[in-house]
């Protein structure tokens, strides 16, 4: 950004990038909004929960030997019947619901964060593409983002699912399934990326340093990824932040669904659909804290996406 | 106006006919339909026959020509796990999905627009504030997690309303309608409110941002002047000048809609097209998916054509300006 070039009696020396981040109006708006730091720590304390899962839950929830069936359906600690070390309680199978939480917290972040990769690339890649060579290219490909933000991507990340199902069979094992949820998550959520790069790229285009960068003969490739891309990175950040929540949405959903993650590999969607079938026999335990974390996850990375989203809005400042 | 008309069926039609294209290709190509018909020992001559007899050893661009004529006549093929004709499953489940749809968009209209007024006419108060917030959490949070919450609290503890299916329903010639019976409306409830909340959201925050940004404009300072009643500005003129993009959203969001009372139907086991959709989709029963698929596309089309028509005739200005640019 453009913000920490300004001080005018800043030092020839370049400061470093992190001076150069304290000194900025980002840094600054941050500061002073209490729900940003809210929704920050939450998000930060989710990722470092669901990154430390294997060293600090109680149990590993896919290993069959850890799990005892005598500690079926307990409560959670508060209650009377509870028992220690099963902080949450657990399931009908003596399950750890803090441990299934916080794997299956892992697991949609994990599934989440390689969607919002795999879409940013399709998308940043066809936008560039679209708005820098402009043309026939450029027809073709905003015709089928046309036609695909007709559809909701839930529908698409279902369809694509289930024709892959439909050709691959029963050859799909854990891994396979995860990649298969990706690209999904990845195809149905390329066109805003797309949209907003190639809008970006046809302004950058006919500025000088783009002209300048051909007449010194570099090649298209080098010109948009090293020159055009670095100047249209704001707004994608923000659809990043904002579609991370989506693609955690949909990823849950599809597990929801019954087409996602399979039960052996519970992410919070599936350990929703599990517990589900427990909410009438009493134990509400079993759906609740994954429903709890998945919303908070959301919540939290939702607010961080939209304070973003105003404080690199120029137009609001 | 008939240029910019016969455009817009043609876009129209180029939409249908690529997700046509997609659905053939998904009919076709994912999995093998001789597969799907014939058990796993019989023999490869009769599979060959069986072939034959589908057309399968057709050029693809004949087969493809063949599908769309099917389509075209009501023919989307026999779903593989019910073995029955695609088109009656469909037109069985879909006055569920419909009334669901038609439920969650009239609670949407009518709980969204009184909020946004709300919240725009008395914007500090501590409801309007409550207001804001709940449609931050409605917007954020996924639907299925909705419909458990709702679940939970009105079916499991104070089992006031049913947690899943439509009730007793009537039979009115092929129609079977949930509104008619007690048990159909209270069944009705809970669904509707699960699968409109998004779009509640949605329209509270519109009427709100209209509402504030009609209010400051000359005409109602005007109206004020002229010493007109609060009441009749806020409603008479105000209110009236913000319904029109607020119809728009709710007309174009109908499609969303229906699309997504997939998750809705899941969560409530509603017995919607989306819940056939999902179970085809488990199932890997192509036929039912594409189907499904195809009509989903032709709803959508169907309503942005519809709405870029109307606001035509709504509005004089943009059919001048249609007019040159075309």
């Amino acid at each position: 950004m453009d913000d920490a070039a300004e001080a005018p009696d800043a030092p020839r020396a370049t400061p470093s990038r992190l001076a150069r981040f304290l000194g900025s109006d980002l840094w600054l708006n941050f500061r002073r909004s209490k729900l940003a730091i809210g929704a920050f720590a939450v998000t930060l304390l989710m990722f470092g929960l669901a990154f430390a899962a294997p060293w600090i839950s109680p149990q590993n929830p896919y290993d069959p030997a850890q799990l005892e069936l005598l500690n079926s359906n307990l409560p959670p600690l508060w209650n009377p019947d509870g028992q220690s070390p099963f902080l949450l309680g657990t399931d009908d199978q003596g399950r750890d619901v803090l441990s299934a939480v916080l794997y299956g917290l892992r697991l949609s972040l994990i599934v989440g964060m390689l969607g919002v990769v795999v879409s940013g690339f399709l998308g940043i890649g066809l936008g560039l593409v679209a708005g820098y060579f402009g043309g026939a290219l450029d027809t073709v490909i905003m015709r089928v983002a046309d036609v695909q933000l007709t559809f909701p991507a839930i529908l698409i990340a279902l369809v694509v699912d289930g024709v892959a199902k439909a050709s691959f069979g029963s050859a799909l094992d854990t891994n396979a399934t995860i990649l298969l949820i990706v690209v999904s998550i990845g195809l149905s959520f390329w066109v805003q990326y797309a949209r907003t790069v190639r809008s970006s790229v046809m302004v950058e285009r006919s500025k000088d340093y783009v002209q300048a960068a051909r007449l010194i003969g570099l090649s298209s490739p080098v010109i948009m990824v090293r020159h055009v891309l670095p100047n249209v990175t704001g707004p994608v950040f923000v659809i990043a932040t904002i579609n991370l929540a989506l693609a955690i949405i949909t990823e849950a959903t599809l597990s929801f669904l019954g087409t996602g993650l399979p039960e052996t590999m519970p992410s919070l969607g599936t350990l929703i659909r599990t517990g589900n079938r427990f909410l009438f026999s009493g134990e509400w335990w079993v759906v609740a804290f994954p429903g709890i974390a998945l919303a908070g996850l959301v919540l939290a990375i939702n607010l961080l996406g939209d304070w973003l989203r105003d404080a690199l809005n120029p137009k609001l400042q | 106006m008939l240029a910019f008309l016969i455009r817009r069926l043609a876009q129209a039609a180029v939409v249908l006919a690529v997700v046509g294209l997609i659905a053939f290709a998904m009919f076709r190509f994912a999995g093998d339909p001789v597969n799907q018909i014939v058990g796993p020992d019989t023999p490869v001559s009769e599979r060959a026959e069986i072939r034959k007899s589908l057309g399968l050893d057709d050029p693809v661009l004949l087969q493809f020509g063949r599908y769309a004529g099917n389509v075209l006549r009501g023919d989307f093929g026999i779903s593989y796990q019910f073995r029955q004709p695609v088109t009656t499953l469909l037109a069985e489940r879909m006055p569920a999905t419909l009334e669901l749809a038609f439920c969650a968009t009239l609670f949407a209209l009518s709980v969204g627009i009184l909020m946004g007024v709300y919240c725009a006419l008395r914007r500090e108060t501590f409801l309007a504030k409550l207001f804001q917030a709940i449609s931050l959490v409605g917007v954020s949070l996924p639907t299925f997690l909705i419909g458990i919450l709702l679940i939970f609290l009105f079916s499991v503890t104070l089992g006031w309303l049913p947690s899943y299916g439509r009730g007793d329903t009537v039979r009115i010639g092929g129609w079977t309608t949930g509104f008619l019976t007690v048990s159909g409306l209270k069944a009705l409830i809970l669904p509707s409110i699960t699968l409109g909340l998004f779009q509640m959201t949605l329209i509270m925050r519109l009427v709100r941002a209209e509402m504030l940004e009609v209010l400051r404009t000359d005409y109602i300072r005007f109206a004020r002047a002229r010493g007109l009643t609060t009441r009749a500005i806020h409603f008479g003129h105000a209110l009236k000048n913000t319904l029109v993009p607020v119809i728009t959203i709710a007309g174009l969001q109908l499609g969303s809609v229906i699309a997504f009372s997939i998750i809705t139907e899941t969560v409530f086991q509603w017995p919607g097209m989306g819940l056939l959709f999902v179970q085809a989709v488990q199932n890997v029963d192509i036929p039912i998916m594409s189907a499904y698929l195809l009509l989903v596309a032709a709803i959508f089309v169907t309503i942005n054509l519809v709405v870029d028509l109307l606001y035509t005739v709504v509005d004089p200005r943009l059919r001048t300006s249609v007019g040159r640019t075309a």
